[in-house]
């Protein structure tokens, strides 16, 4: 290693030996050192991707040479890239099943949705990605209006995924639902005395009413679909009356909504479902109950996706969407988070089943990306924080 | 043509180059953020600032005062007490007070809030006891924000301040006795100013700290510039404003700093090195000697052991998952980084403290502060300042014939990202302690035949390393921490324990998060351990 490192010095003030002044010479020498090391630092950062890449997608197969070696054929045939919004252990094991189903391997890179799509409109033609996944149907239909998306053209798609879940224009597809919905005190509420999102702005609620803050994306999907069905003007009139009715300030996540419940420092609240589930599989007697407002139509969200327009594996990209709908992968894609599959046919997890069933908002999604941002600004001028 | 063309390029000497060059990324990524300023965003901007900015302005200031004010009383007191003070378990807080700075800012507000909420342990306990826990504070208000903040960041004035204290020794207070002022007094009135340059530099990286921060302040719902800036990109989707928004910021920070630079521009401060001894410590009362033992154990266990004792609260049930290799891989693509990055950025932050001393001209200084920008803006949008004209080298490298994208996802960029972001933190302690070396020092080195390079590396070097050890573990505890950048540039597959801590948080899986942060307190354990035994002289 020594010795290693005096030849290494010897090359070095070699190379530097063009440089006449006594005075530049030091400053040379650090300077292609510190590029070596640069150098080095980047040979070995796909030694330490590479096993993670075999463990988590392509199994155990990926030896290391071969790995770094198709880490430069960025465009092989059979690899995806996938910019997700989606955390990476919801769909890491989605993106193994559908390697092992047709062996088409995907690399991906999680981000928020906002910044995956200034990236995209970055890269320009020049975008490793092919697909663009994000939790939110406000962020696909910008993404679409930047003209980042190609049409999927799909009939497997069209045929599988609701209409008004999916692109006017087909440039998304929804991939699962996230379902906003009432939860309540099972001890200091009667479901009888619940009926809409808007009803819990009622007086019989003062005091009583729990909210997460208006800057999660689900609350601002949950305003624009009401600006959608009752206006502006009455729309702010009730998230005005929902802040005139809250027990404490509005919190951070959907969790500690529930955990004020149970607490006792408020009896309803608005959470999605799969926090619901997530503190009932903790523990099962949970003394808190969903409601369903079927009279309005509960608020839905999709998780999805879209095919970039210039992503140079398009057919795979599309393979990939439309195995993204079928059976096995809509079980999977819904399931490790509790959400509900997009296609009516799949079978939904049994503890999940067992909140009830439940008539969906048919408000289109398409629309979210225009009408979500009038929603912030609804919530602001009402003082919803 | 040919003669004007040759006055309007300056004539830059090697050291001028080399600060143009450190400053080159900043200024490109910072033209990103202040080009949205000509193209503005009316109907959004008229909206922020009828609704959301006066309440974001109020509340930043605030936040910068009261933070600012908390951590210079921490730092200081503490760096006092352990530099110069004698008292029991001094040893032991020398280097568990840095702790702190390994909890993200916002691991260190969501443990603090699970904590102390009504939900948490703490008042559960309390309703458990005296039947009601409503005389208890809410935590989610201005002073649960001020107070998480100042835990995470006072470790930055801590280790400036120690620094100060450190060097110069008892000589500055019996200087101050010689004159016929007391212990208290000679502290006031001599070494305290001595130390000025060193704190007015830890508190202006935590105020830029505190004004680049999101996620803390998303905890606790306590809108700042920062929230605005989100709130315009990624919920009124409208970068150009949330852009403009960033300038506000920008020259706030620049204000900041130019009247720092201006207060100190009139003095100049140099001392001999002498580090204190342990014979030569303030031998404390009884009584004072319980104090500080009280003082520096209830920082500790308030900022420190109860928000780790949260973590591994939560993180328990799930311990197994430290035996996965995915969690290793976690670790190790943390430290990978956190390694680099220290080493490079420390040593370009050497040269450039060493050029701006050596050249020194107005463009120096002002190319020097330029790159120490990068620190206070907002991550996010300075990560995708830094990837526009990455992407369009990309793009230009693509029409040349180059198969795919080259520049993204390698560790270079990451590195020249990180540099950029850091700067300010490893430079920062740094320069203070290259103007503890007199300029006679310089002379006497000349006359022995010592200069340029050399001098750095003969000279400078050997009597800096209090400042280098703290710019390291600065740098090293940072990138650990950093989050936006190496979410944007990280190859395919590279994932860091920070990455992981955002996924999962993001989710509310607060349980699950609890895990790599801790793993992120531990690693940064151990060069805050080391650095801090092998240059902090006699501890």
């Amino acid at each position: 290693m020594i010795r290693l490192f005096n030849k290494l010095l010897k090359g070095l003030s070699l190379t530097c030996s063009f440089v006449t002044s006594v005075r530049l010479k030091p400053a040379c020498l650090m300077i292609i050192t510190s590029g070596i090391l640069v150098a080095c630092a980047d040979q070995q950062e796909p030694l330490v991707a590479t096993p993670k890449i075999g463990v988590q997608i392509a199994g155990e197969t990926g030896a290391k040479a071969t790995k770094i070696i198709e880490n430069n054929a960025a465009f092989a045939t059979d690899r995806l890239v996938v910019y997700s919004s989606r955390n990476e252990h919801l769909i890491s094991p989605v993106f193994k099943l559908f390697t092992d189903q047709t062996g088409i391997e995907i690399e991906y890179a999680t981000d928020k949705a906002g910044v995956l799509i200034e990236r995209i409109k970055m890269e320009g033609a020049n975008t490793p990605a092919d697909v663009l996944i994000t939790v939110d149907a406000g962020t696909l239909g910008l993404a679409a209006s930047q003209g980042l998306f190609q049409p999927i053209n799909s009939p497997v798609i069209n045929n599988r995924v609701p209409a008004y879940l999916r692109d006017d224009n087909d440039f998304w597809t929804g991939l699962s639902l996230r379902a906003r919905t009432i939860v309540y005190s099972t001890e200091r509420v009667k479901s009888e005395e619940l009926s809409t999102y808007s009803a819990l702005g009622g007086d019989q609620w003062q005091g009583r009413l729990c909210l997460r803050t208006s800057k999660k994306v689900y609350n601002q999907s949950l305003v624009a679909m009401l600006i959608a069905e009752q206006g502006e003007a009455q729309a702010q009139a009730t998230v005005t009356s929902w802040i005139n009715n809250l027990a404490i300030a509005p919190t951070s996540n959907d969790t500690k909504v529930m955990q004020a419940i149970l607490a006792g420092q408020c009896d309803v609240g608005i959470v999605n479902t799969y926090y619901f589930g997530r503190l009932q599989t903790k523990s099962p007697d949970l003394a808190l109950a969903l409601f369903w407002p079927n009279k309005s139509g509960v608020h839905v969200n999709v998780a999805g996706a879209g095919i970039l327009k210039h992503s140079k594996n398009a057919i795979q990209a599309k393979t990939l969407m439309e195995w993204l709908v079928s059976e096995p992968a809509q079980e999977l894609f819904a399931g490790v988070n509790q959400e509900y599959p997009v296609s009516t046919d799949v079978k939904v997890d049994p503890q999940v089943a067992s909140w009830g069933q439940f008539r969906q908002s048919e408000q289109r999604l398409s629309q979210a990306y225009i009408l979500q941002p009038n929603a912030v600004k609804l919530m602001d001028r009402a003082g919803y924080k | 043509m040919h003669l004007r063309l040759n006055s309007l390029i300056p004539r830059l000497n090697f050291w001028q180059l080399f600060l143009m060059m450190m400053a080159a990324p900043t200024i490109l990524a910072l033209l990103a953020v202040i080009s949205a300023l000509f193209q503005p965003d009316k109907d959004i901007m008229s909206h922020l600032v009828k609704y959301v900015l006066p309440t974001a302005i109020s509340n930043t200031l605030w936040l910068v005062i009261g933070v600012a004010l908390m951590t210079t009383l921490l730092g200081v007191g503490l760096a006092w007490l352990t530099a110069v003070c004698e008292f029991p378990l001094r040893g032991f807080f020398v280097w568990a007070l840095i702790l702190p700075m390994a909890i993200p800012s916002y691991v260190m507000a969501f443990s603090l809030v699970g904590l102390f909420e009504y939900t948490g342990p703490v008042q559960v306990l309390l309703r458990d006891w005296f039947g009601s826990s409503a005389w208890f504070p809410s935590v989610y208000s201005y002073g649960g924000v001020v107070m998480a903040l100042s835990f995470a960041l006072y470790p930055y004035t801590y280790m400036m301040a120690r620094n100060a204290f450190q060097t110069q020794g008892r000589r500055s207070l019996e200087a101050g006795q010689s004159l016929g002022l007391s212990i208290k007094k000679s502290f006031w009135r001599v070494s305290l100013p001595i130390a000025r340059p060193w704190i007015v530099g830890g508190t202006l990286l935590v105020i830029m700290e505190t004004l680049s921060d999101f996620g803390a302040v998303a905890v606790f719902n306590y809108d700042t510039l920062t929230s605005v800036i989100y709130k315009s990109w990624f919920d009124l989707y409208s970068l150009p404003a949330a852009l403009q928004v960033a300038s506000v910021l920008l020259v706030f920070v620049v204000v900041i700093t130019l009247l720092e630079r201006h207060s100190r521009s009139t003095k100049r401060f140099s001392q001999s090195r002498s580090i204190a001894l342990a014979d030569q410590r303030i031998r404390l009362s009884v009584a004072n000697r319980w104090l500080a033992l009280l003082f520096c154990s209830l920082v500790f266990i308030a900022a420190f052991l109860l928000p780790c004792l949260r973590l591994l609260w939560w993180a328990a049930p799930h311990l197994d998952l430290v035996m996965t290799g995915r969690f290793w891989s976690y670790i190790v693509g943390s430290i990978t980084l956190a390694l680099i990055a220290m080493l490079l950025i420390t040593g370009l932050a050497l040269l450039t403290a060493f050029a701006a001393r050596t050249d020194n001209t107005r463009f120096a200084a002002i190319a020097v502060r330029i790159s120490t920008l990068g620190y206070a803006v907002p991550g996010t949008v300075l990560a995708v300042g830094l990837f526009a004209p990455i992407a369009l080298m990309d793009q230009w490298l693509a029409g040349m014939g180059v198969t795919a994208s080259i520049l993204q996802g390698t560790i270079v960029v990451m590195m020249l990202a990180y540099s950029v972001r850091f700067m300010a933190v490893a430079f920062t302690p740094l320069e203070n302690n290259l103007l503890r070396i007199t300029p006679s020092i310089d002379a006497a080195a000349k006359s022995l035949g010592v200069s340029g390079f050399n001098m750095l590396t003969k000279v400078h070097i050997p009597m800096l390393k209090g400042g280098v050890a703290t710019a390291m573990i600065l740098v090293f505890v940072d990138v650990m921490k950093e989050l936006p950048i190496t979410l944007m540039t990280r190859p395919f597959g590279f994932n860091t324990l920070a990455v992981r801590i955002f996924e999962l948080s993001s989710e509310g899986l607060w349980e699950l998060a609890a895990l790599p942060a801790l793993a992120i307190v531990l690693v940064g354990l151990v060069p805050a351990f080391m650095l801090i035994k092998r240059f902090d002289g006699n501890d």
